[in-house]
């Protein structure tokens, strides 16, 4: 009975699998517009679709879709310091709060699940506050930066494993529309 | 392993909330506790609770039953399966002690529930002996809170404690996938029933502590989008926004007069420890240093401070007079991880996390030998609060990718876990004992 439901299902989707085949550069192709005006890059050429909505940006709103989409910093176990390859991600943070000065940003500290939750809230902290001082190397002026720790409160993910813990240790970069 | 039915489907009261329009909660409180014991002891004192007369099979409240459950939650009674019992007295006239010899039961209890009250008696099985004979004033309604205060008199009489059951645990509860979350504040009975929701919110709310008349709790709450700590009363709901610096606003701990709070704050990212008197708002800077000061714990005598801080390179325990402050003591050696210090109610021994073999674990130091012992042998464990007669330490625990709450005795012999069947439960706070007299 449970066997012949198994293959049922089986059967289902290699049927499926065949229909979609004719069909398949169609649903691919939205995805790939998708992931264009994402990037800044992809707006201004994207004539057609696009040309309304990029008029009614402001150059400040352009800025800021361009570095949205990488907004996080990950971090080591019991570490707070930025990782070689996020360096260009908060430099790219950093000059678009240095070229719009009215612009604010929250820098949310994150840590794993282990430990204390009151001490997490001590690393958290740390952590937002590592980045907080990279952008004011770079030239951010003080009042344009908030921080706020939650500790292990609001985790990106759930688990118990490495790979959750390790996608939960961040810092997010969140920007004031 | 023993499974018991935890708090069953009741709709809960939601407290009314003073100004806090995003927080009414008048859901019922969904995270019902259910009971596991998960080790056993093995000189569990047998007792047999024998049901009461008065009240039919199935009665909404079973006197005997709330009474024989609080005794095992206790880990010290091993009560005598219902099933065995040959014969159901409800008065000591009636108890044929050669019986209950045969059963193995050192002691019994009896009693019937009357129109406006609970009679019971204690007796010494082998003995013969008449331990307690009383009468308790009960309404209908208040029938399960009768039996805990049976049951706390029947304990104290046999182990010389005063029993724990009729105080309350807080804690919260989550539920929800990440980062779309809903975080709660529950107050419940001790034994997991009657839970109530005191505060909503899809922000999070951690680290409840009760005030030493056990009437109020301050907690951490994230509504603001930033951490705030509030003390809410819970007989009205009515609460007060008391440190909504900025920066870190946590690990509220009442002094033990009730008058002020220990808590942690953050300028420029540095967290210290400070005293704040509630009612003139005057802040009192602790400890002042680059390192994470944090969780601070009063002493009994309410003249210094235990707090976790990481100023030797990694987290440890530390103790600070309040007249000398800045000069810190450290408590702890043994583990590279010791966090989170809880003092039990006679201040002779301090519960805390422990990185113990590669887990989070609770550990009982005794202040006099700083002996640390280890209870449990979990990887993730969080927040021990000892009971308010030092026999139980709970704590919350995370198993099967669940967020749970657990009890170990002192001497970790006897654990046992109190899940939730929905969503995560942490963050647990044993009510002190309301002050007598």
């Amino acid at each position: 009975m449970k066997l012949m439901h198994v293959l049922a299902v089986a059967v289902l989707a290699l049927g499926l699998a065949a229909c979609q085949k004719p069909t398949k550069p169609d649903t691919t192709a939205p995805a790939a517009t998708d992931t264009g005006s994402a990037d800044s890059s992809g707006l201004g050429t994207d004539a057609s679709a696009g040309a309304g909505t990029t008029a009614a940006l402001t150059p400040q709103q352009q800025a800021l879709a361009a570095i949205q989409q990488k907004n996080v910093v990950y971090f080591d176990f019991d570490s707070n310091e930025i990782r070689p390859e996020y360096l260009p991600l908060v430099a790219a943070h950093a000059q678009y709060l240095v070229k719009f000065p009215t612009a604010r940003v929250r820098l949310e500290g994150h840590t794993d699940e282990r430990g204390s939750r009151e001490y997490n809230i001590g690393l958290g902290e740390r952590r937002a506050q590592t980045v907080r001082r990279a952008l004011l190397a770079q030239g951010v002026a003080e009042a344009q930066i908030t921080t706020v720790s939650y500790g292990e409160e609001r985790p990106a993910v759930e688990g118990s494993d490495e790979a959750a813990h390790a996608q939960n240790r961040r810092v997010e970069l969140v920007h004031a529309q | 392993m023993q499974s018991i039915p935890g708090a069953f489907g009741r709709g809960a009261t939601a407290l009314a909330l003073v100004a806090a329009s995003l927080l009414l909660a008048a859901a019922p409180a969904r995270a019902q506790l259910r009971l596991d014991i998960t080790q056993g002891v093995r000189d569990a004192v047998p007792i047999a609770v024998v049901p009461f007369g008065g009240q039919a099979e199935g009665a909404a409240t079973d006197v005997a039953a709330v009474i024989a459950n609080d005794l095992r939650m206790s880990g010290r009674f091993a009560p005598l399966e219902r099933r065995d019992m040959v014969a159901r007295p409800t008065a000591g006239a009636d108890i044929r002690y050669e019986d209950w010899r045969l059963l193995k039961s050192d002691f019994i209890v009896v009693g019937r529930v009357e129109p406006d009250g609970v009679s019971f008696e204690l007796h010494n099985v082998r003995t013969g002996a008449s331990l307690l004979v009383q009468r308790l004033p009960s309404s209908e309604k208040g029938l399960r809170a009768t039996a805990h205060r049976i049951a706390d008199l029947v304990f104290e009489r046999l182990t010389g404690l005063p029993g724990a059951f009729s105080t309350r645990i807080a804690y919260v509860a989550v539920d929800g996938r990440p980062p779309a979350q809903r975080y709660r504040l529950i107050v419940a009975d001790a034994d997991g029933y009657n839970p109530r929701t005191t505060l909503e919110s899809r922000e999070p709310i951690m680290s409840p502590a009760w005030s030493p008349d056990g009437q109020n709790l301050a907690y951490v709450s994230f509504e603001g989008k930033a951490s705030a700590i509030y003390v809410q009363r819970l007989a009205t709901g009515e609460r007060r926004r008391v440190s909504a610096r900025a920066g870190i606003n946590g690990a509220p701990a009442w002094s033990p007069d009730g008058r002020k709070l220990a808590l942690t704050l953050s300028r420029d990212g540095n967290l210290d420890i400070y005293t704040l008197e509630l009612a003139t708002q005057t802040l009192t800077r602790v400890t002042a240093d680059d390192a994470i000061d944090t969780e601070a714990e009063w002493s009994r005598d309410g003249q210094s401070l235990y707090f976790t801080s990481d100023r030797a390179g990694n987290a440890q325990v530390y103790r600070v007079a309040l007249d000398q402050a800045r000069q810190a003591e450290r408590v702890t050696f043994t583990n590279g991880y010791n966090a989170r210090p809880r003092l039990s109610p006679d201040g002779k021994e301090l519960a805390m996390i422990t990185l113990d073999r590669g887990g989070y674990r609770v550990a009982v130091m005794d202040l006099a030998s700083r002996n640390l012992r280890v209870l449990t042998s979990s990887r993730q464990d969080d927040s021990p609060s000892f009971a308010p007669n030092g026999a139980l330490v709970i704590y919350a625990t995370r198993e099967g990718g669940r967020g749970s709450l657990a009890t170990a005795s002192s001497d970790g012999a006897f654990q046992q876990r109190l899940s939730s069947d929905q969503g995560d439960v942490r963050d647990p706070a044993w009510q002190p004992f309301a002050p007598r007299g």
